[in-house]
């Protein structure tokens, strides 16, 4: 194995104990719902910076994605009675068609037009759920999502949804590493730094643009589908575009282009709002100002600032 | 030094003897610019064929036509007899036409050796689904891609940097990671853009041997070079753009004794050998 590999499973293997340590101490509810909400995140962030991180395309329409998968989640299971796991299928094939229909015209030009449409995007799928109020119950919400059964057995608790949420964070990471590195991964980081040379090395750089932002979409409708049944009600404002920005400086705070990185930028910010509740309405202000703060002081973010710090530190004791 | 184990590297396909890119009545307009205009060239698979001429001549806008960069209004591109006009990129380099650029594109954040197994796309073909899940499959393949871009870094003499990121080379090496990426899957031809502008003598030494080498293992080079004293010494032929026309054709001797080819050379206030 090679060292960057071993470094990978160290790593790894300190998460996944961490995770599976967490719990003997952490029973109360409200701490649990904390830790849940940040695995959701972690999933969506880890698949938004393989589009952000690798493919240096940045997209503001993620937590339209993720809205996509929970309503659709929400509205067949509980309105059709379909079923919650092959829902979950469903929605994120309908999902990747959407970013499918997205990326291919946008992606094929030069520049950032991905921004501009995954925002418009984003406000369109707010304006659907508003609006559709029969289907989506509007503004209040939808309700009456039945949970997840596994063999049998109905999810309910908080306890039982954070084995879940976070056995497909880890299984969600494993597959982002495999990508990484792999003929797939150094083609995305090549075409981040020169398509020409990317597109004459034989990288198909437009369908690699296209499928990356495909997968990251789905990496969020699988999240939102979670959280559909996880809540049980799900309110349009939180798949808005202030979302989205919260997605995108989570991914930024902790490092583009390592997988760690939105890990910790998930694990950093998801509880922030919790802890400033009385700043609430200050919220997005607050989240605009770290995602300022963090591009013009660590443009490489805490992840990889760390990693250099402890690079520099290491070759100054070899001296 | 290539030693002799390294000699078969590049190209273990029998040499063939016939042009393998042709193009024909090649012209591109942009705007008010006739920067091609009905041009013709043969590159035979087993030379090397030099395209000089003064700046402007449209020597770069060839090689980009031909590359797939862009589509130019007329003419026609064909590769082992197959059209390339109007396939993607990527697509000509799997069929065994790979680049270099004349404003150098190493990719700087990632190694060396990472730069160069970029370049195995065009000789792999594990997509998104085998790579996500790693199936057996990729591990092979990934192996192999390693295996022969290690093969590559010997041979470009830049083993000892293997795990350096590439912008972070010498100028010099950095042209060469350029060219080990675009030789390293196994191309029929490689369109060579001004490889040795801007080095010093020595690296330029150094380059002109390693084409030379490509050569003998039965790659097609076709060399836009300004650089003519190496153009003279290494060529098997010589073409001379001029204003986007063919002046000249022949052989580095022939176009060397040619009056209209040293006229606007000499005429156009550049010194022969010198222009740059």
């Amino acid at each position: 194995m090679s060292r960057e590999g071993k470094r990978f499973l160290l790593g790894f293997l300190l998460l996944a104990s961490a995770v599976a340590a967490l719990p003997v101490w952490i029973r109360n509810p409200y701490y649990l719902n904390v830790l849940n909400v940040v695995g959701l995140h972690v999933l969506i962030v880890v698949g938004l910076n393989l589009l952000i991180g690798f493919a240096g395309h940045i997209s503001l329409g993620h937590a339209g994605f993720f809205g996509v998968g929970a309503y659709l989640s929400g509205i067949l299971t509980g309105t059709y009675g379909w079923c919650p796991w092959l829902t979950m299928g469903f929605a994120a094939c309908l999902t990747a068609s959407l970013a499918l229909g997205i990326g291919i015209p946008t992606l094929r030009l030069k520049g950032n037009y991905l921004v501009m449409a995954t925002l418009g995007f984003n406000i369109i799928v707010t304006v659907f759920l508003l609006q559709l109020d029969n289907l989506t119950g509007g503004p209040s919400g939808y309700t009456g999502i039945p949970p997840l059964t596994v063999f049998g057995r109905s999810l309910i608790s908080d306890f039982e949804f954070y084995w879940l949420i976070w056995g497909t964070a880890l299984v969600s990471l494993v597959l982002a590493r495999n990508l990484c590195h792999s003929r797939v991964g150094r083609g995305l980081r090549a075409l981040h730094e020169s398509p020409d040379a990317a597109a004459a090395a034989g990288v198909p750089v437009e369908r690699y643009k296209v499928k990356v932002f495909i997968l990251s979409a789905v990496y969020a409708s699988v999240a939102g589908s979670l959280y559909a049944h996880y809540y049980g009600i799900i309110t349009p404002k939180t798949f808005d575009i202030f979302k989205s920005v919260e997605l995108v400086t989570m991914c930024i705070l902790g490092g583009m282009g390592t997988l760690w990185g939105g890990l910790f930028g998930a694990v950093f910010l998801t509880p922030l709002p919790q802890l400033l509740h009385f700043f609430d309405e200050y919220k997005d202000i607050i989240f605009g100002g770290i995602l300022l703060v963090i591009l013009i002081f660590l443009p490489q973010g805490l992840v990889g600032w760390l990693e250099n710090r402890l690079h520099a530190l290491f070759q100054n004791n070899r001296r | 030094m290539a030693g002799k184990s390294t000699a078969r590297v590049i190209s273990e396909q029998p040499q063939v003897t016939h042009s393998v890119l042709e193009v024909r009545e090649l012209s591109v307009r942009f705007g008010g610019l006739q920067a091609l205009n009905g041009v013709h060239l043969a590159a035979d698979g087993r030379h090397i064929t030099s395209v000089i001429g003064p700046n402007g001549a449209g020597k770069t806008t060839a090689v980009n036509c031909i590359s797939g960069m862009f589509r130019p209004d007329s003419g026609s591109v064909r590769f082992n007899g197959a059209e390339l006009l109007g396939l993607p990129r990527h697509r000509i380099a799997r069929m065994g036409l790979t680049r270099t650029f004349q404003n150098l594109q190493v990719f700087g954040h990632m190694n060396v050796l990472e730069n160069v197994m970029v370049g195995m796309h065009a000789a792999s073909g594990s997509e998104f689904m085998v790579s996500l899940f790693r199936f057996p499959r990729l591990r092979k393949e990934e192996r192999r891609i390693r295996e022969r871009s290690e093969e590559m870094l010997d041979f470009f003499e830049l083993t000892s940097q293997a795990y350096k990121p590439a912008g972070q080379l010498s100028y010099g090496d950095r042209k060469k990671v350029e060219l080990a990426r675009a030789l390293v899957s196994r191309p029929r031809m490689v369109l060579l853009d001004e490889p040795v502008a801007g080095l010093n003598m020595a690296e330029t030494e150094t380059i002109g041997r390693l084409i030379g080498e490509i050569r003998r293992q039965g790659i097609g080079v076709v060399l836009v070079e300004h650089d003519m004293a190496l153009v003279m010494r290494i060529s098997d032929k010589v073409v001379v753009l001029c204003e986007g026309r063919v002046l000249a054709e022949g052989t580095p001797h022939e176009i060397q004794n040619n009056s209209e080819v040293i006229r606007i050379y000499l005429g156009g206030g550049e010194e022969f050998g010198l222009s740059a």
